[in-house]
């Protein structure tokens, strides 16, 4: 019981703090690292929303990003005025222009509509299993790019669809975080959680003792897909001006490494690697420009940053393959009982 | 095939009908043909043993039952209403529980979560804790193992498990797939000791074994299987002269 409590009062002392980084943040911090904090915490939606089905039911998707793209397109569409939409999309249905919508309306739609075409594109595709279904999603993606490309009366094809409303501020950027982080643990940590790690750790098992494999996968691809869409919201909003390109392959990649490396199966697995690659990419940013320190010169190294990066990636996948977080959840407080330890003296000797 | 008899597989109709009744059962796998017409029955608070060289059709027969597998053509009934076309969930729930091959346990959940998901299909909260209980008794190795991932657990110990989570949806019939599968001899004789147990208890079982007398000895009834069909079937004790087995095994010599 009094272990509850004491998650709870950790849960609400971690709320307290994000709201307070996020209303005074952006004053004590200025432009610079508020934009940093801004996309880690976006970057948090759409890599713990990832990490619900490809780190806990095994099924390892490469279409999250389909669902980013559809909705910060579904959210821009109908941010827009109708004077916006008139000389930006002359062609657009009547019934989609002139929306105009606020901020917080349009995401619920934009993850809803995400969500709905999680339900249509996954009752096929969660029935594939391994690299199949990988291959597959990524497949989801490409026609998306295809759709967005080619839909130019909807979104103005590959030229850059602009003038959506700056809205993604740090307030609602964190505030999306904690709601996100919170759904998400309430479904890890239930018994549909636990279906869902069985159908990862055995899917014919699970079948045997009757868990309903596709509607367990199903489940974790469409929740992820509502909260890819709210975090295609948030950055439709921040970035204003976007193309099919934005959301692509390279901010797939982008998402998958930081999952991978901070740790699938575990929510703080997937916030640590947001964490780590992001501030590591802008700390790296900074260095290959070149500095001085006490008298000692750094040239500017162009390019050196990728590398670095690149580098990390490979190591911590040889000494650590399973992530910075090794599938488990980082708690600040380690529980009173511990675990007891492999038993070391037959383990290896039977069979 | 004249030389073995092949007990023909009647009921009388007037009578309750068995727990588990299969006739004419085919399944393929693509073009193989695994299961080429296998009738079989179970009854109530029987252990039937069900033998056969590998690729005989042995655990399509139970993954056929459980609805992992769909047949091609035949009926499985339980209880003399037929089950073969629903979902592998709603069979749990008619009272099947499968303890698949090679100890399929969840790795990276621990032994209580394990067993938990083995009630899976069940409601009753008290109930589950109850039978928790009591097979952490039966099972005494997995009571101080409870809080450790399954992963970390030994072949028998991993046997022992999937075995209990099975029990965990109290089942009416348990299917066992090669329980001695990749276990020390030492521990193969524990878990067939607790399936004599469970016998005593009442527990239905259909058990798939390579291992021949460990079998008939649990064994009321057995089936021999070669090639997907059935070779010979009687009464554990007549099986036990090993020649008629051996032919029903290899083929005739």
């Amino acid at each position: 019981m009094s272990h509850t409590i004491r998650t709870r009062l950790i849960v609400a002392a971690a709320i307290l703090l994000a709201a307070i980084v996020a209303v005074f943040g952006p004053g004590l911090l200025g432009d610079y690292f508020t934009r940093i904090l801004l996309l880690i915490c976006m970057n948090g939606v759409l890599v713990a929303s990832l990490g619900l089905c490809n780190g806990f039911t095994g099924v390892f998707s490469l279409g999250h990003v389909g669902f980013v793209a559809t909705a910060a397109y579904v959210n821009g569409i109908l941010s827009l005025t109708a004077e916006q939409s008139a000389s930006l999309l002359p062609n657009l249905p009547a019934w989609l222009s002139g929306w105009g919508m606020h901020f917080l309306p349009a995401t619920l739609i934009a993850g809803l509509v995400t969500a709905a075409l999680a339900a249509l594109v996954g009752l096929p595709l969660m029935r594939l299993s391994g690299h199949f279904v990988s291959v597959a999603t990524m497949g989801f993606l490409i026609i998306v790019n295809g759709v967005l490309v080619n839909a130019d009366e909807f979104t103005r094809g590959s030229r850059t669809f602009t003038g959506v409303p700056l809205d993604t501020t740090l307030p609602w950027a964190m505030g999306w975080l904690v709601i996100t982080l919170l759904v998400l643990a309430r479904i890890i940590y239930s018994p549909i959680g636990r279906a869902m790690r069985a159908v990862r750790d055995n899917a014919i098992a699970a079948r045997g003792i009757g868990i309903n494999v596709l509607r367990t996968r199903l489940l974790a691809f469409v929740v992820g897909a509502f909260f890819a869409g709210v975090g295609g919201s948030l950055y439709a909003r921040y970035l204003g001006s976007f193309s099919p390109a934005t959301f692509y392959f390279s901010m797939m990649i982008n998402q998958i490494a930081m999952l991978v490396l901070g740790g699938m199966g575990s929510l703080s697995g997937a916030m640590i690697g947001v964490v780590v690659i992001g501030t590591m990419t802008e700390l790296l940013r900074a260095l290959e420009r070149g500095f001085s320190i006490d008298g000692v010169t750094m040239p500017p190294l162009f390019g050196a940053s990728q590398i670095a990066l690149g580098l990390v990636f490979i190591l911590i996948m040889i000494y650590r393959p399973t992530g910075i977080a090794g599938g488990r959840e980082i708690v600040l407080w380690p529980r009173t009982s511990t675990r007891p330890a492999p038993s070391v003296e037959e383990a290896p000797s039977r069979n | 095939m004249a030389t073995l008899e092949a007990a023909p597989e009647t009921h009388d109709a007037a009578a309750a009908p068995p727990l588990l009744a299969i006739t004419d059962l085919t399944v393929s796998y693509g073009p193989v043909r695994a299961l080429k017409g296998v009738s079989l029955h179970v009854e109530q608070g029987e252990v039937v043993a069900l033998l056969g060289a590998n690729g005989a059709g042995k655990s399509t027969t139970l993954r056929a039952i459980s609805g992992l597998v769909r047949p091609r053509a035949g009926d499985i009934r339980l209880r003399g209403s037929s089950i073969m076309r629903l979902p592998p969930a709603k069979i749990v729930r008619n009272g099947v529980a499968h303890c698949p091959e090679g100890r399929r346990v969840f790795a990276s959940l621990t032994v209580a979560e394990n067993l938990r998901l083995g009630a899976a299909s069940r409601e009753d909260a008290s109930g589950v804790d109850e039978d928790r209980e009591k097979l952490l008794s039966l099972f005494p190795i997995l009571r101080t193992r409870r809080n450790q991932t399954a992963g970390t657990l030994s072949g028998g110990e991993q046997q022992q498990l999937a075995l209990a989570r099975a029990l965990m949806a109290r089942p009416s019939l348990l299917l066992l797939d090669e329980p001695s599968l990749g276990v020390a001899p030492l521990l193969v004789r524990d878990i067939f000791r607790t399936l004599g147990q469970l016998k005593r208890q009442g527990v239905t079982m259909l058990l798939v074994e390579q291992n021949l007398s460990l079998a008939l000895d649990i064994a009321d009834r057995a089936y021999v299987l070669r090639t997907g069909e059935v070779r010979l079937s009687g009464v554990a004790e007549d099986l036990r002269d090993g020649e008629r087995v051996a032919e029903a095994y290899l083929g005739s010599r």
